[in-house]
């Protein structure tokens, strides 16, 4: 019995190194990588208190205007808090985030597409219908209004979309695990007397991980942007949080004299979630290496 | 095709009603309608009494049905804040969210098929990483950010478009652009998916062998077979931009259906919530609707196949 095993253990170790190799060529998910990489570890290492205000010290210009200081590289903003502290702070906001909600929609879509895919019949109906339903609530609107009407906050933004955003796995689940369901060693297993759940964590589950985390990593991007936007209307995050959709919010007011203000944190999320996408489409490449981009 | 009509309406119809059951009762959850009506200074007495008197007090599900008996016959009740038909307020401001809607959707049309089509024919070439670049930057870029930098550039810097306003084509412009972006990476990279898949069938090589002219091959065979995925997204890209148009709306001051829902969120303006909901939600199921009787007749293997 060790014999094969063995031969099994090598092989995926030898899959792995390859896996590994290809990533590490591919251009888009190395960069990707190394910006959400360098992201998180700015967002632990913040300098200044994001939160102090100086009101002596308001709406200071950037270094690279003449009158700019190395006190605040990136200048201060309408309350004279230090700008640059602020942009890193604001990566917190959205990396927490991120990756606070897509766990919750993760597992709900993975649960019902695993479901629908894996038992068929009446489940699958149920679930394709439940699929339709939420694609044709507005995430926008609805997260808003919930938001809105319930309170904003950090906790509430990250359930609300974390209820919201499920629908993708649900759909990318549903269709794998059919696909799976129907090979021979899922017959097998079901042959040997393995119950279903077995079947599901130690057959159909390891199979599926790789589409898993292609559909998460483009998850977060999305609700790092729709964070952003519900903020950016006053019905997310709330100040003085410096959230990156709040902080372009509340310089519009200054935009024709500080237009900074505006086009840094803009900037600071377009790379974050540039960031995420290039990991999420080089994941997928290197998952699925022969299919034709 | 008339089996599968009527299976797509019925399943559209349940959705609706789905949805707008859901949405409904999720709006009622997450705020108290009389303590809003009554104002922060009112006494628990007062809010009692606002509860009876508009029949808050009843069961959930009978105030539902209450409320869907008057908005089938196109009636939203009152709005809180304005003390006016909620149904007047959206006819009122449904047409500017269609003009950005169309034309933002027209927008990412116009641009993204062609690019497909340009980037399929010549894969990996400098045109086509050039569209690819352009796309995965369009995905990542945060729409209320960009339509800022857009006011920034041509309404501050150029001086060339109006920032703000409804009415000319100039003031059109920007909200185009802004809205109509962000569906176009999706519509190029589909089309050029299907335009690469459809170039190397069968079908393709036979057309080209019996002697049909490039031209022929590219639009007869080729893209009328590669739109279909397309037709879908499109619709379902469209569906977004009635959510899109809320961020948008507010940023250039258009006073459409997704300005007001902003706006009543924030009044706590609940019949006009409800009702700007259940309106964008059924015009996305129309609009998917429309799209799978479109794609139905166009690929004769789906009114077969019957509803996926």
């Amino acid at each position: 019995m060790s014999g094969p095993a063995e031969v099994q253990s090598v092989a995926a170790v030898l899959r792995g190194h390859d896996r590994l190799r290809r990533a590490l060529r591919h251009g888009g998910l190395v960069a990707g990588a190394a910006a959400v990489i360098a992201m998180v570890v700015m967002a632990l290492l913040a300098p200044h208190d994001p939160y102090t205000q100086n009101l002596a010290l308001r709406m200071v210009n950037p270094i690279w205007h003449a009158d700019g200081t190395w006190q605040h590289p990136l200048g201060t903003d309408g309350l004279g808090r230090d700008y640059l502290s602020r942009l890193i702070y604001g990566s917190r906001i959205s990396l927490l985030i991120g990756f606070g909600c897509v766990p919750i929609s993760g597992l709900i879509g993975s649960a019902l597409g695993v479901a629908a895919g894996y038992f068929g019949g009446q489940t699958d109906l149920a679930v394709v219908f439940m699929i339709t339903t939420r694609l044709s609530m507005l995430v926008v609107l609805v997260a808003l209004a919930v938001v809105g009407l319930v309170g904003g906050s950090l906790t509430v933004v990250v359930a609300v979309l974390g209820l919201l955003l499920w629908d993708r796995f649900a759909v990318v689940m549903r269709a794998a695990v059919q696909q799976i369901r129907g090979l021979e060693y899922v017959a097998a297993a079901e042959a040997a007397g393995s119950s279903t759940l077995r079947i599901l964590v130690r057959s159909v589950l390891p199979n599926v991980l790789d589409q898993l985390l292609v559909v998460a990593t483009l998850k977060v991007a999305q609700a790092v942007l729709l964070e952003a936007a519900l903020s950016f209307l006053g019905l997310g995050v709330q100040p003085p949080a410096p959230s990156w959709g709040l902080m372009v919010s509340e310089a519009k007011e200054h935009m024709f004299f500080s237009p900074w203000l505006i086009t840094l944190p803009g900037a600071a999320l377009f790379t974050l979630v540039l960031a995420i996408n290039l990991l999420g489409d080089g994941l997928r490449d290197v998952a699925a290496p022969r299919r034709e981009r | 095709m008339l089996t599968y009509t009527i299976k797509r309406l019925l399943l559209a119809g349940l959705v609706t009603l789905t949805v707008s059951a859901i949405s409904f009762g999720l709006l009622r959850l997450s705020g108290d309608v009389a303590a809003a009506l009554a104002g922060s200074d009112a006494t628990s007495a007062d809010v009692e009494y606002l509860r009876r008197y508009y029949g808050l007090d009843r069961p959930l599900p009978v105030q539902y049905l209450d409320w869907l008996g008057h908005a089938v016959q196109g009636d939203f009740g009152q709005s809180l804040y304005f003390k006016q038909p909620v149904a007047g307020m959206i006819r009122e401001r449904l047409p500017v969210t269609l003009t950005i809607g169309a034309c933002g959707i027209l927008f990412a049309i116009i641009l993204g098929i062609p690019l497909g089509v340009v980037a399929a024919l010549r894969p990996n070439s400098w045109l086509d990483r050039a569209a690819l670049t352009l796309a995965v930057c369009g995905q990542a870029l945060p729409s209320f950010w960009f339509a800022l930098l857009l006011i920034l550039l041509f309404g501050v810097m150029l001086r060339w478009l109006p920032i703000a306003g409804f009415g000319s084509w100039q003031q059109l412009v920007m909200p185009t652009i802004a809205l109509g972006y962000h569906a176009l990476p999706a519509i190029m990279r589909l089309t050029r998916a299907g335009m690469v898949e459809v170039l190397r069938s069968d079908y393709v090589r036979s057309a080209y062998a019996k002697g049909v002219g490039r031209p022929g091959v590219l639009f007869k065979h080729g893209l009328r077979n590669a739109i279909i995925p397309v037709v879908s997204l499109t619709a379902v890209q469209l569906g977004f931009m009635l959510g899109g148009s809320i961020v948008i709306e507010s940023v250039f001051a258009l006073h459409g259906i997704g300005h007001l829902a902003w706006q009543s969120i924030s009044r706590r303006d609940l019949p006009v919530v409800q009702a700007v909901v259940l309106i964008i939600s059924c015009s996305y199921v129309l609009i998917t609707l429309l799209a799978d009787l479109m794609n139905a007749s166009l690929d004769p293997r789906i009114r077969v196949g019957g509803v996926r």
